[in-house]
């Protein structure tokens, strides 16, 4: 769906014009169609390998809007899922950049990883892709003992997969010549160019929003960002799996130190009351009734969160006109942006860079199109 | 180099009396023979590597078709057979025709000079379980391997398409550049052997070196021919990590996008018969053949038991490293082959000369050699010291 008119001498690349659109799905005005807690359910559709990312930045969006922050024990799930969904994109863009470049296991491989995260989701949303977990207000639901447990069998195992990559890739001379100094992009061309997550990073720019700009109580938790300087194929591979280290790391850390508590704002003019509170009090019912015909109305004004996704700064910027609908939603999405600098990166090289350099950016065409 | 000269340069026993009716009658039967078989381990080889590819993937492969799946590959021949056969409509309509016989055919013919057994007497003719036995068998092996090429690059050529003409491009250069160390590590066995027919080849290393170990060619030559014949053997077949003529990710489908049914059935075929013929001439030319380690006279069935042993675990080895390596860059693969393998066969095949003519000759050819080697390398990093300088910075940043 992606679709790049490539100039060719020879085997050697003149000119790269990447053609997008293919993947449109309307997907932001959809959004402005929808109350402000119906569109959580688009938003996993539109980066479709990271739906939790998605729904944590929409959400941080809507409750900068409504100026509520949600308690310690929902911040503590939201980064799980969110370590969790990491894992699960870089999975897919493991298999599949190896798929790309003949090392077909890859994928049959990661695969089988990102199943394990996919029981995960169902096992605490009931959904294996599309969750709508994080939600404006908190979460959907608490994470149920089983979860817990799966969650941890999964952080004990995960590094020797890791290891079980590594040893098919890290130094396999054919996957070095293949990547080193392949698809470099110089710490100017980088910034320039907008590039965020594993694109920057693997250019030598230090910036990770976990890190940089904190949200959900991830200053918290011990971990480094992955930051490597060759600015080739390789680099951005070592970079995610780095990252693929420390999400198991970050997942250790809040699995051990979940708080209890609530997971969800005490409040009633954004989420329903409970339901055993509508036979008893008016004012609940009320509230119900509101919230399930009208929805809320942020006050009028505008907002922009971020979350750093495994493809880069994942933003949303809403804006309320005081409805009950937004009245635009815009979605700032990793893919669109680091997908300019294939040009950049593929000039010069031959056909076959070009496949790693598309494998390499990480762009998923549902985020880019949107 | 016990040149067993009574022995070497007969040919096939069968002729020996002249050519009559039952000799020509187990000609026709050999060769429709070898033609069933062929086809029959093809299916057995896609079967196979289906299997253990899936088993090496977490997969569980075919298993509908018969028991385990097994016959999954008549199921798909079937298939492919029903299928609107296409011709496109830029396309050279005769050659396109034409070029998946030129590739099948090689296919088919090259096996014919692999012995996959001993002798045996049918109806008082003593015969050998090879289909022919040229005294040029090698050269045979080399000249139609070459023209296998031509089904590849005129597949592509013929097809008016772009991905087909790259996929040939890249085709015919790889198997023109490895046809090189492929023949250089081939012209080291017959160096040792004295011989270009493939029985002699195997006849030749029977019996032990130091006492023990089977006096194959892959230990009397040292490994280096043989890991060349390996490399240059699995580019000559365009299967991973070679396979950029077929790169899916980049070409589609390479030379045969364009091709459907069984013309495309034709192709697949050829690459494993292609495929199956590689490891049996490997098991001929470095693995004694039909030879066992501790066996010295070859008895017939016996023969074919360890023939097909050997060959399977090359047919193993060729599925897994489709299974764990990545694909190399069409530069990258110019360069092992012309850079690393054809120097280094040529190097070793002069110190294999020499080392027949005399020891004292062999060990002067290795140190000459070595002293080229270092100088070459000092030579080499001077050099790049001297660009390194001169360099304008990393590549990419031009643009």
């Amino acid at each position: 769906m992606l679709r790049l008119i490539v100039d060719i001498d020879g085997e050697v690349i003149r000119k790269v014009r990447p053609v997008i659109g293919y993947l449109h799905t309307g997907i932001e005005k959809t959004a402005e169609s929808l109350r402000y807690q119906q569109a959580v359910t688009v938003t996993d559709r539109w980066d479709y390998l990271s739906p939790l990312f998605n729904n944590h930045s929409y959400a941080l969006a809507v409750e900068k809007l409504m100026g509520v922050e949600v308690p310690p024990r929902a911040q503590a799930l939201r980064v799980i899922l969110s370590e969790l969904c990491r894992i699960s994109s870089h999975m897919i863009w493991l298999g599949t950049s190896g798929l790309e470049m003949g090392a077909i296991s890859m994928l049959w491989y990661c695969l089988r990883e990102r199943d394990k995260i996919l029981d995960l989701n169902e096992e605490i949303s009931g959904f294996r892709m599309h969750t709508s977990y994080i939600r404006p207000g908190g979460v959907f639901a608490d994470a149920t003992p089983r979860f817990l447990d799966l969650l941890d069998r999964f952080i004990n195992s995960f590094p020797a997969s890791i290891d079980e990559y590594e040893s098919l890739l890290s130094e396999n001379p054919i996957f070095k010549l293949r990547t080193q100094g392949i698809g470099y992009l110089s710490r100017e061309d980088a910034l320039q160019l907008g590039q965020t997550g594993p694109m920057l990073r693997g250019s030598g720019v230090n910036w990770d929003l976990r890190k940089s700009l904190p949200y959900s109580g991830y200053e918290k938790y011990e971990f480094e960002a992955a930051v490597e300087t060759a600015g080739d194929c390789y680099a951005r591979y070592k970079v995610r799996i780095k990252e693929l280290r420390e999400a198991t790391k970050i997942l250790r850390q809040a699995l051990d130190t979940l708080p209890d508590g609530p997971i969800n704002v005490d409040d009633r003019k954004l989420l329903p009351p409970p339901r055993e509170e509508l036979d008893t009090s008016m004012e609940a019912l009320i509230h119900h009734f509101k919230l399930f015909t009208e929805g809320y109305s942020p006050p009028v004004g505008d907002a922009y969160a971020a979350v750093e996704s495994g493809h880069g700064e994942n933003g949303t910027y809403v804006v309320s006109d005081g409805t009950h609908k937004p009245r635009r939603v815009k979605f700032r999405s990793a893919s669109f942006v680091n997908l300019q600098s294939t040009e950049r990166m593929a000039l010069g090289g031959m056909i076959a860079d070009l496949i790693a350099i598309i494998g390499t950016i990480d762009a998923v065409m549902g985020d880019v199109d949107r | 180099m016990a040149l067993a000269g009574a022995v070497l340069a007969l040919g096939d026993p069968l002729f020996s009396k002249g050519v009559d009716g039952g000799v020509l009658l187990i000609v026709v039967g050999k060769a429709v023979a070898t033609l069933a078989l062929l086809l029959a381990s093809v299916v057995l080889m896609i079967w196979f590597e289906r299997k253990i590819i899936s088993d090496m993937q977490n997969r569980v492969g075919p298993n509908r078709a018969g028991p385990w799946g097994i016959l999954q590959t008549l199921a798909d021949a079937f298939k492919l057979f029903t299928k609107e056969d296409l011709l496109p409509e830029r396309a050279d309509r005769r050659i396109f025709r034409l070029a998946p016989y030129l590739s099948v055919v090689p296919a088919f013919l090259a096996f014919s000079i692999v012995p996959v057994g001993g002798f045996v007497t049918i109806a008082h003719h003593r015969t050998q379980l090879q289909l022919a036995d040229p005294p040029v068998g090698i050269l045979f092996l080399l000249a139609v391997s070459s023209i296998a090429v031509y089904g590849i690059m005129l597949a592509g050529w013929s097809s008016g398409s772009k991905y087909p003409l790259l996929g040939s491009v890249r085709a015919s250069a790889q198997m023109v550049s490895y046809e090189a160390a492929l023949g250089l590590s081939v012209a080291a066995v017959v160096l040792i052997t004295g011989s270009l027919s493939t029985r002699d080849i195997v006849i030749d290393q029977h019996g032990h070196l130091a006492g023990f170990l089977p006096n194959w060619n892959v230990l009397r030559l040292g490994f280096i021919p043989f890991v060349i014949f390996l490399i240059a053997g699995t580019a000559e077949l365009n299967r991973p990590p070679f396979d950029l003529v077929e790169a899916e990710q980049e070409l589609v489908g390479g030379y045969f996008t364009e091709y459907s049914s069984m013309r495309f059935g034709l192709f697949y075929l050829a690459e494993f018969m292609n495929t199956i013929t590689m490891s049996a001439v490997n098991v001929t030319l470095f693995f004694g053949g039909p030879d066992g380690p501790w066996f010295h006279s070859v008895r017939w069935l016996g023969g074919i038991v360890w023939f097909l042993a050997k060959t399977v675990v090359f047919l193993f080895s060729y599925v897994w490293l489709r299974a764990t390596l990545p694909r190399f860059r069409y530069d990258q693969l110019m360069d092992l082959g012309w850079k690393r393998l054809i120097p280094l066969s040529l190097g070793w095949l002069l110190v294999l000369a020499a080392m027949i003519v005399s020891r004292p000759w062999g060990f002067s050819v290795v140190a000459g050699g070595l002293l080229f080697v270092a100088l070459l390398a000092r030579a080499v990093m001077v050099g790049r010291s001297a660009t390194d300088e001169l360099a304008p910075g990393p590549v990419g940043e031009a643009g």
